[in-house]
């Protein structure tokens, strides 16, 4: 009944001096089903993927391509004909046009390149697979749903029918996901096999109809979608029963509690955070919520309206002034502008701080090291210690370094932007649990986000759709009606 | 500026014999787009030109006019060898040594020892191989630095600069070698048609670095590998193998620029080339080169080189005293960025 494999792998094992990456590990894709991989961080996703690209042998076990034995390393052209990889870091050249980056180091022509030819085979390449992109334009200026689209496209030019996508929905808004996926769903029906990796567990209900799960290295279940709730798939992840649980709903906020955050009329939204609030801003990429919790940071000037943190007003666009005011941020990129990757965990933690670490410019070693021993304490980052470069940790592990750096300022109010973005399960209730410890001693937050876990803890959601306030939800919506107020579908409340 | 005809249709099948066509009117505009980047600062050298013309009539007669050319074509050679390694992400600051060594090794070796510090070991006609041998080894010595061994490019040749320089200057004495073989003299002295040999060879070499990083796989693979070395590599472009080339390629075009100096003045100087490399640089910046890697084009940097030296001759044709030149031409530099700058509306870095 079922047809030979696309690929599979059985008893993979692979080394790193001592660390095992992945032990007597496997993975079977059969043809025409998409297949999520999922695991935590660490659990040998990556290594497998390398493994199933060909970028690198396994030290024990085999891996085959439709019964046959895959080819060897050296031949790229072998492997680029029977699978693909889009990664989350691009591998596009952005300085060149789409077209020369379909066609790289193979343009039509010999001795001297067609550069019309080569237009026109990509033109036809992007109409047969329905990417809308001008591939004249230089790479670069592609956004990251496009860049996605045209690699796709060019690993299909190489016949391959087998693309794994490695997080491909991490840096996307919701919108253009659902057109991914729609996507996903269309070259399915046209014979591509895609292997889904992604660390959301819902988009994986939504998409696929096999699931592996990895553990430790290990391989631990291979099932149908259907048959996996939930429950099951994360506690086959986390190895026990810990599921995203539905925080309980906390008593009122006593009336009178001072807002540490008002917003008036900025760029059009208004809104306020009371001490010990947790408040979240939804909506989808170009919402306007980033540029909003920016301008509360002061990474942005607004254009009109006024911002108050703690009954003062706020110097518009000055992170100094912002910080001053006690307000803390987590920003949306974290390699971007969460750390500084080869500094230590310590130096990243106390970067927003050096007035608390001695007096005149000077630091004190011991200060730092003691403030940075708390703040990794309380937020379990793992590491052996705090002079660990911050570029050796997990991304989850990074992402509390990043959430620590916010909170070393003992800030008022903590703004905190898609913060579990690319972070695996466990590392996700970590971070939510700090937004509850720090509410806890009085501290307001605000949430800028489109992820539905992160908006759970919130005791309000203050909903915005291109760039206007369309709605408010307390603490008991449904998704159903938050999804769809952030999709700009919700009239009534208008 | 044409970016809106991409981003219209979502994706959706109904559109999809509009794909084709849409772009091709795009494309056609942003091919005028790019070839007017390129383009960027002819108008300026001929407004230049015409600037020189009416600050000394000289300036347009065809001895000046060839005198410019001739100047240009040693140091074009450097520019072009330049270009290639910024495009493919790197940095060479040897050229500089490099273009005065290898004909200065050749020499020593030629030069009968009453004249100079020669040795007289080697035959006259020997002279341009030799020279030609000597690039290629510091070619390859980079190569083995840089891509074998992953030093730093920079750093390795900033090292092999000052070598290099010592080497020449200990074969010589610090002297000048005088009394060179016709073989090395030939590029640089002789006229055809009342043109110097080098500014041919300089031109042929420009217009073979235009077509082969414009219209070959191989040059294509530069800017690849500059823009982003592991896409490249997934590409199946051989990228260590590439980044060789080019550095044994540039250092014998700075060998061979060398020869042609050497030629013109009919001496080597243990100085040849000394400070030529900031020149190099601005040449490259102001036409378009990113120093970043993976951006700009050979007639770009022809232009930025040709701009350079235009300038300098009104300057010097003006009556600017020769120890203002200097600061005068760092200025002008910092303008020509300022100007790219504003122009391109990109930040450099």
């Amino acid at each position: 009944m079922s047809p030979e494999p696309l690929v599979e792998a059985v008893h993979v094992t692979k080394r790193y001096g001592t660390t095992v990456a992945l032990r007597d590990a496997g993975i079977l894709v059969r043809p025409g089903a998409t297949h999520a991989l999922v695991g935590r961080n660490g659990a040998g996703k990556s290594t497998l993927v390398s493994i199933l690209t060909g970028l690198q042998a396994p030290d024990e076990g085999t891996v085959s391509f439709e019964g046959e034995p895959a080819p060897p390393l050296g031949d790229r052209d072998a492997w680029r004909r029977r699978v693909a990889c889009v990664y989350q870091k691009s591998t596009i050249i952005p300085e060149l046009t789409v077209a020369e980056n379909l066609f790289l180091n193979r343009h039509p022509g010999a001795p001297l390149i067609k550069w019309s030819a080569l237009r026109r085979d990509a033109a036809e390449l992007l109409a047969t697979w329905d990417v809308a992109v001008d591939v004249t334009r230089p790479a670069g200026e592609l956004s990251v749903e496009q860049r996605q689209l045209v690699e796709i496209a060019r690993a299909l030019s190489y016949d391959a029918r087998l693309i794994i996508l490695d997080e491909p929905t991490a840096q996307l808004d919701g919108p253009a996901i659902n057109r991914l996926f729609d996507r996903m769903r269309g070259l399915q029906e046209r014979g591509v096999t895609f292997l889904f990796i992604s660390h959301h567990l819902e988009e994986i209900y939504r998409v696929c109809d096999e699931v592996t799960v990895f553990r430790d290295a290990q391989h631990i279940v291979t099932g149908s979608v259907a048959e996996l709730p939930p429950a099951d798939l994360v506690s086959a992840m986390t190895g026990d029963a810990t599921a995203l649980t539905r925080r309980a709903a906390r008593p009122p906020l006593p009336a009178g509690t001072p807002a540490v955050l008002e917003v008036q009329d900025l760029d059009g939204v208004s809104f306020q955070v009371r001490a010990g609030e947790v408040v979240g801003l939804a909506g989808s990429g170009g919402s306007g919520k980033k540029e909003i919790a920016e301008a509360v940071a002061g990474l942005r000037r607004p254009r009109a309206g006024s911002i108050r943190v703690g009954g003062t007003p706020l110097k518009p666009g000055s992170v100094p002034a912002s910080l001053a005011a006690g307000v803390g941020l987590v920003p949306q990129d974290r390699h971007h502008e969460g750390f500084v990757p080869d500094l230590s965990i310590a130096e990243n933690l106390t970067m927003t701080v050096p007035r608390r670490l001695g007096r005149f410019g000077t630091i004190s070693r011991k200060r730092r090291d003691r403030l940075a021993h708390t703040l990794i304490d309380e937020l379990a980052v793992k590491t052996p210690g705090p002079d660990l470069p911050v570029s050796a940790l997990s991304g989850g592990n990074q992402q509390k370094v990043v959430m620590g750096r916010a909170l070393a300022n003992d800030p008022k109010l903590l703004v905190l932007i898609q913060p579990t973005a690319g972070v695996d399960v466990r590392s996700k209730e970590t971070l939510l649990g700090v937004v509850d410890k720090v509410r806890e001693n009085g501290t307001g937050v605000l949430v800028a986000s489109d992820e539905l876990d992160d908006l759970r803890t919130c005791d309000r959601v203050v909903v915005l759709f291109q760039g206007r306030q369309v709605a408010e939800f307390g603490s008991d919506w449904s998704d159903h009606d938050l999804v769809a107020a952030m999709e700009g579908l919700n009239s009534d409340d208008e | 500026m044409t970016s809106d005809v991409s981003t219209t249709s979502g994706g959706s099948t109904a559109t999809n014999e509009a794909v084709p066509k849409a772009p091709s009117a795009a494309s056609a505009r942003r091919l005028q787009i790019a070839r007017l980047r390129d383009l960027a600062l002819v108008p300026a050298i001929i407004v230049i030109a015409i600037v020189g013309y009416f600050v000394n009539p000289v300036f347009l007669s065809s001895q000046n006019l060839v005198n410019i050319l001739q100047t240009m074509a040693e140091i074009g050679l450097l520019v072009l060898a330049q270009t290639l390694v910024l495009i493919a992400g790197k940095m060479d600051l040897s050229l500089e040594s490099t273009f005065g060594l290898a004909p200065g090794l050749a020499a020593w070796l030629i030069v009968e020892p009453g004249v100079t510090h020669g040795l007289g070991a080697v035959p006259g006609w020997a002279g341009v191989p030799i020279t030609l041998a000597v690039g290629a080894v510091i070619g390859l010595i980079n190569g083995l630095l840089i891509v074998r061994f992953r030093l730093h490019g920079f750093v390795v040749t900033l090292g092999m600069l000052i070598v290099l320089r010592g080497l020449l200057t200990g074969i010589s004495g610090g002297q000048t070698f005088f009394g060179l073989p016709s073989s090395m003299m030939y590029l640089g002295s002789t006229v055809w048609l009342g043109v110097p040999v080098s500014v041919y060879v300089c031109f042929a070499l420009f217009a073979l670095g235009i077509v082969a990083l414009g219209y070959t796989r191989v040059g294509r693979s530069l800017y690849a590998i500059g823009g982003n070395a592991d896409a490249a590599r997934a590409a199946g472009i051989r990228t260590d193998r590439v980044l060789w080339a080019v550095l044994i390629v540039a250092s014998m075009l700075a060998a061979l620029g060398g020869l042609m100096l050497s030629g013109r003045l009919a001496s080597v100087a243990a100085a040849q080339g000394d400070g030529a490399i900031f020149t190099v640089f601005a040449a490259a910046v102001i036409g378009g080169v990113s120093l970043n890697g993976g951006k700009g084009t050979v007639f770009g940097a022809f232009t930025g080189i040709l701009l350079l030296y235009v300038i300098q001759n009104v300057l010097t044709l003006a009556g600017v005293p020769a120890q203002w030149i200097a600061a005068l031409n760092g200025a002008i530099i910092l303008c020509a960025l300022i100007i790219s700058r504003i122009t391109s509306g990109r930040a450099q870095e």
